[in-house]
């Protein structure tokens, strides 16, 4: 089993796609990594010997993955909260960031959606009476 | 999109000038701006801005942490009145 940065690689895959399941590395990172320590990219994860795992762990030290990134990343996120910037107020609502709409769409940021309006009284007994059940 | 690096940040020089023209004087520290679009330099550290929104001037205290940034980020434009939930009375009328 290859665990390399706290992460467990699929056993099956081409480790140029392995690689991608470590969170701050995606396709064009993997590729510069396997080029730097000479791997062929179109080895399997189970066929690596210790020493590949080893220098893979060793190349991915230079670049920020996992926790630290995250942590960079909502870091970031906080300062244009705490400064109380325009950006950290859409944050804060969870609405998109940079500038698109909000009439319709942007789901990703809102979430499923929520009907807000007046409801009918008999229609909130029914649904009053199935969330009792 | 960020602004071409060879521009440099575009600052207003009204506001350069007054806040040179207060440090020598110690005066008031508030400064009246209508200049949303003028980035924070190093130099307005300290200084309250009231940067209009549109309608009223919202003060804006600069922390360090706030250069780099334009003074109309941190004067929101619009507000926001959010939905109240169902009262008893809207969900009975009809």
């Amino acid at each position: 089993m290859a665990r390399i940065a706290g992460v467990d690689l699929a056993r099956n895959k081409r480790i140029e796609i392995a690689l991608c399941y470590i969170y701050g590395v995606g396709r064009s990172v993997a590729s510069k990594i396997l080029k730097d320590t000479g791997i062929n990219p179109d080895t399997k994860v189970h066929q690596l010997t210790e020493g590949d795992i080893k220098k893979l762990r060793e190349c991915l030290q230079t670049i920020k993955v996992e926790g630290d990134l995250r942590r960079d990343v909502s870091m970031n996120i906080k300062r244009l909260i705490d400064i109380g910037s325009y950006r950290g107020l859409r944050h804060k609502r969870s609405l998109p960031v940079r500038g698109q709409r909000t009439k319709t769409n942007s789901r990703t940021r809102k979430g499923p959606r929520k009907t807000v309006g007046v409801m009918r009284k008999e229609v909130k007994a029914i649904i009053d009476n199935a969330a009792k059940k | 999109m960020s602004r071409s690096a060879k521009k440099g940040p575009y600052v207003d020089e009204k506001i350069l000038r007054k806040v040179q023209k207060i440090e020598l004087e110690k005066g008031k520290k508030t400064i009246k701006t209508w200049c949303r679009r003028c980035s924070i330099s190093p130099e307005m550290v300290g200084f309250t801005f009231l940067v209009h929104n549109g309608k009223k001037f919202i003060s804006v205290f600069v922390s360090e942490q706030m250069v780099g940034h334009k003074l109309g980020e941190f004067s929101p434009t619009r507000t926001f009145k959010a939905h109240r939930a169902p009262t008893e009375k809207a969900a009975g009328l009809t």
